[in-house]
């Protein structure tokens, strides 16, 4: 008798030997336990599939999403990247994929070793002494800086600065409310107090404006409040490092660098703080050391461990800095690898091509009779766009011609998102869909 | 003594960093020839960046040779013990990464990323019904945020009976995972810690004696850390529900009874599942995974944002339940994971989830059976996914610890199970062979724990000093805590300390 599926291999005549030397007399036996009135439910579930039927079906909702070819211009927080192709090869290497958390060093040094090359990363990245080896993703690596910063000031309420992205400042509320903190968004760092832990900023603003971080990390050092800086590590190739403009604790988002947005996940948080705040960080962080023996051969040789571990919940229970276990280690690969494929030119250079791209894009769109770019300092790859008609007017009419145009942020506070859109461009958006776009935008003026 | 040959290389002496050479690179930029606009203030610019410099090739070959230095699933039996290390089916990822999945960007309308939301209702919809919990968010990125999501919302529905301010206790067995006390403690709850039985479950009195009127919630693994059924937990939901405190189940281990018996059944209030375990998706060195939240009628208004459902129009949206706890991620959740998770299901269906269930703990009991009289057996009863063994025997006869037992087990070929948890059995072998392991696998991983107590009689100093054929050998954790070198920027002033402190 035939095994009971590709993916679990005994077959009858195994289970039959299996439950004899077990010395029981069939399966239900093992499962007696379980309380009789609730076994075995209906559970209504659609029939197994063949790999071929699986790949059919899953093919066709594929294709029931917006073809990867339409030309779209979201960013807002999930950004189109040229990824080096050699990240998706080496991230699918099962020695990597199909480990888990590196409990045994020994064996698990590719994801180690791996991992004190992702902290080298984001700590050059964004200017700060330690870095652990990620968290979710942006806005609950976010949550977690209120909370680290709130542990270590002693304070009770974190304050976020106008212009974070949405998503983070609802991620921040949900862990705040949890721990007891008090939540203000604030317009300016004049409104902060010493009841404060820290003010969050992001770095460029949801709007795509870059941040002078220097004057917002003095106004919360004055009141004895931490800056916490949510920067794109992207846009770090060209911008200066938050901790070099005294940022203490800095997160942001590494899935654009790893791979395909994938309808936003699976993301990679980052967090990085300065070094005063080491044990009060969450998540693992790996450490480096020598082997205990030295082989028969010579000198103990380099290894690295998973290191104060006294932090975490799986030693520290109830009194651990985060109840945050396994997280995105995988996608911390990929960017990494991404980030060193680029090195430090071609992380610059692809920076600046973004920015060049961007910029040279909503020239093109301002010189559009009917059109408006509303200046708000200097920018990095976002930009507002106003047309001849209505935010979801102008959204829509872009959609009739296959074209996904910017994120309709009409509905926000400040004066110059009002009846605009917030386009994204980057330097992976192709040249004929930014051609398409421009056309689009003309013929819809036209028609108006 | 050993035989002369190739000195074997300090391969983690060399990072990246120190393998790079100025001018070279691995990826080009494209030039832009457009016209140019001025970068921003000087004062808003870095003036440095370190980063390796090494060719594409270089840097190919640095990775795989950490990959070589890696144990995963594919490489061979793998029973780390409440991790569910099942095989994972490779077809999975092929289906996740289609370009039309990949490419769908999370700011997209409902309209344009249909195929991906209705994969997802479905599995929302299968996550139920393998529950028997008919209210799902797919949001958490892991199970300990699943776990946040479930506490928070037992917090809102406490408060909205006004009961906030008095039920302050989360009750949690001694043999729950980390996360469960942590995670009540981020909710804002003190923890009391409830003890096991002798048979291996609950104490039922102490649960009496604990539930009062500023009791919130027990968390309870089911099946329990240490393989067992935990006996009379309908029962003990009851009692808990009479308490008007909620019944909330860790899912860690859904992989023992899936498709046999359901959290919603026998009166939890609220589960996560960890899709990484029971739905076989990689996990990737420590993630990402995907931690679903499921709940009853009474606790889905408070799910956490976005929940997936079909509207009146025929469109799946994402949508926020009224009194939601709020978001839990920028976007709505490791999106990637759910889709392999999704695709597991299919491939599977109610039949072959049982078939799981079944094989893993035959797989469990067989290994029980094998390893019987070897190792000390602490709660000697049937168990299901998973057994824990302990070394107490071979500590006391023969000084050898899990510990070395563990190392040891890897010039065996094998990973190591889990060691030292439950914290309540000690030198605890915490051992979860799955179902994707055939029974020579595990009849060899049996001969081999059988040679190692064998070993620990006779030669105690060779487990002591295992692993001997591991890409490296015993670390030195003691001073990585103590003198933490975290980064290459740290490398050489740690290099210079310790020589001058030499």
């Amino acid at each position: 008798m035939a095994s009971p599926h590709p993916y679990i291999p005994a077959t009858e005549a195994d289970r039959a030997r299996m439950l004899e030397r077990i010395g029981v007399d069939d399966l239900d036996a093992l499962f007696a336990d379980l309380p009789a009135a609730f076994r075995d439910p209906a559970i209504d579930l659609p029939p197994a599939l063949t790999e071929p039927e699986l790949i059919a079906l899953l093919a066709d909702r594929a294709a029931e999403n917006a073809a990867p070819s339409r030309p779209n211009f979201l960013g807002a927080g999930a950004y189109r990247r040229s990824v080096p192709s050699i990240v998706s090869h080496l991230v699918s290497r099962s020695e990597f994929a199909t480990a888990y958390t590196p409990y045994q060093p020994e064996i698990s040094q590719g994801t180690l070793q791996s991992g004190f090359e992702f902290q080298s990363v984001v700590c050059e990245l964004t200017g700060m002494d330690v870095a652990n080896v990620g968290l979710y993703d942006v806005a609950s690596a976010t949550a977690e800086a209120c909370l680290m910063a709130s542990r270590t000031t002693k304070r009770q309420a974190a304050a976020l600065l106008e212009l974070i992205h949405p998503g983070t400042a609802g991620v921040v509320n949900t862990y705040a409310r949890g721990a007891g903190l008090r939540v203000d968004v604030v317009a300016s760092p004049d409104e902060l107090s010493d009841e404060h832990a820290c003010l969050v900023v992001q770095q460029p603003d949801f709007l795509g404006t870059i941040v002078d971080l220097e004057p917002l990390a003095n106004a919360a050092h004055d009141v004895g409040a931490l800056l916490v800086a949510v920067a794109d590590p992207f846009a770090l190739g060209i911008l200066k490092a938050p901790g070099d403009a005294g940022a203490d604790i800095v997160t942001g988002e590494g899935r654009d660098l790893a791979g395909a947005p994938a309808f936003g996940g699976p993301s990679l948080g980052l967090f990085a703080a300065g070094l005063p705040y080491l044990r009060q960080i969450p998540g693992r962080i790996v450490g480096r050391t020598k082997e205990l023996h030295a082989p028969d051969d010579g000198e103990p040789r380099t290894g690295y461990v998973l290191t104060l571990q006294a932090r975490e919940q799986f030693i520290r229970r109830e009194r651990a800095t985060s109840n945050v276990s396994t997280a995105q280690a995988l996608i911390a690969l990929g960017f990494t690898i991404a980030v060193q494929a680029l090195g430090p030119q071609g992380l610059r250079q692809s920076a600046e091509l973004c920015y060049q791209r961007a910029h040279d894009a909503a020239r093109r769109i301002s010189a559009l009779p009917a059109y408006d770019v509303p200046e708000r300092g200097p920018w990095f790859q976002e930009f507002l766009v106003r047309g001849p008609m209505s935010a979801p007017e102008l959204s829509a009419a872009l959609s009739e011609r296959e074209i996904t145009g910017g994120l309709d942020v009409s509905n926000r506070l400040e004066p110059e998102a009002r009846d605009a859109l917030l386009f994204c461009v980057t330097e992976a958006t192709p040249d004929a869909h930014i051609e398409a776009l421009i056309e689009a935008l003309a013929e819809i003026g036209d028609e108006v | 003594m050993t035989a002369p040959g190739p000195r074997r290389e300090d391969f983690g002496a060399r990072l990246s960093i120190d393998r790079s050479v100025p001018g070279r690179r691995a990826v080009d930029v494209p030039a832009w020839h457009g016209s140019k606009t001025s970068l921003p203030d000087s004062s808003l610019l870095r003036d440095s960046l370190r980063l390796p410099e090494m060719s594409q090739g270089e840097l190919v070959r640095y990775y795989t040779a950490l990959s070589e230095r890696n144990y995963g699933i594919d490489s061979g039996t793998y029973p780390l013990g409440s991790c569910t290390m099942k095989y994972n089916p490779k077809i999975n990822d092929l289906i996740a990464s289609q370009p039309g999945f990949a490419d769908a960007h999370p700011q997209a309308r409902a309209e344009d990323a249909q195929g991906t939301l209705r994969t997802l209702l479905e599995l929302r919809r299968g996550l139920a019904e393998v529950t028997g919990l008919p209210h799902v968010s797919l949001a958490p990125a892991a199970g300990a945020q699943g776990e946040l999501a479930g506490v928070l919302m037992i917090t809102a529905a406490l408060e909205e009976r006004g009961e906030l301010a008095t039920r302050r206790r989360i009750l949690v067995p001694d043999s729950a995972h980390g996360t469960n006390p942590a995670t009540a403690a981020m909710a804002g709850y003190t923890v009391t810690h409830l003890p096991t039985a002798e048979n291996g479950s609950l104490d039922r009195a102490t649960i009496e004696q604990e539930l009062d009127e500023t009791v919130a919630a027990v968390m309870v693994t089911v099946p329990n850390t240490l393989g067992l059924w935990e006996q009379g937990i309908e029962e003990v939901a009851g009692l808990i529900h009479d308490a008007g405190a909620y019944l909330y189940a860790d899912g860690a281990n859904l992989n023992a009874i899936m498709g046999r018996v359901r959290y919603g059944d026998l009166g939890f209030d609220v589960a996560h599942l960890n899709l990484h375990k029971s739905f076989s998706t990689p996990h990737g060195g420590g993630g990402p995974g995907a931690g679903p939240v499921c709940c009853t009628e009474e606790l889905a208004p408070y799910l956490p944002t976005p929940v997936v459902e079909e509207c009146a129009d025929g469109i799946v949206r994402l949508l926020a339940p009224e009194r939601s706890i709020g978001q839990l991620q920028q976007f709505h959740g490791n999106v990637g994971v759910l889709l392999r998770a999704y695709a597991y299901l299919r491939a599977l269906g109610l039949d072959g989830l049982r078939a799981v269930s079944g094989q893993a703990v035959l797989n469990a009991n067989y290994l029980r059976t094998l390893l019987h009289g070897h190792y000390d057996l602490p709660y000697d009863r049937p168990v299901l996914h998973e057994v824990v063994f302990s070394g107490s025997r071979q500590r006391r006869q023969h000084d050898v610890r899990t510990y070395d037992i563990a190392k040891r087990l890897i010039d065996h070929g094998f990973h190591p199970p889990t060691v030292y948890f439950p914290l309540i059995v000690p030198e605890a072998l915490m051992i979860e062979p799955t179902e994707t392991e055939p029974p020579e696998a595990i009849e060899a991983l049996a001969d081999a724990l059988i040679a190692i107590a064998d070993e620990a009689a006779e030669d105690p100093d060779t487990l002591h000093g295992a692993p001997w054929s591991a890409p490296i050998g015993r670390l030195d954790e003691t001073t990585a805590a103590r003198r933490p070198v975290l980064r290459w920027q740290d490398v050489k002033v740690s290099e210079t300390v310790s020589r001058l402190s030499r």
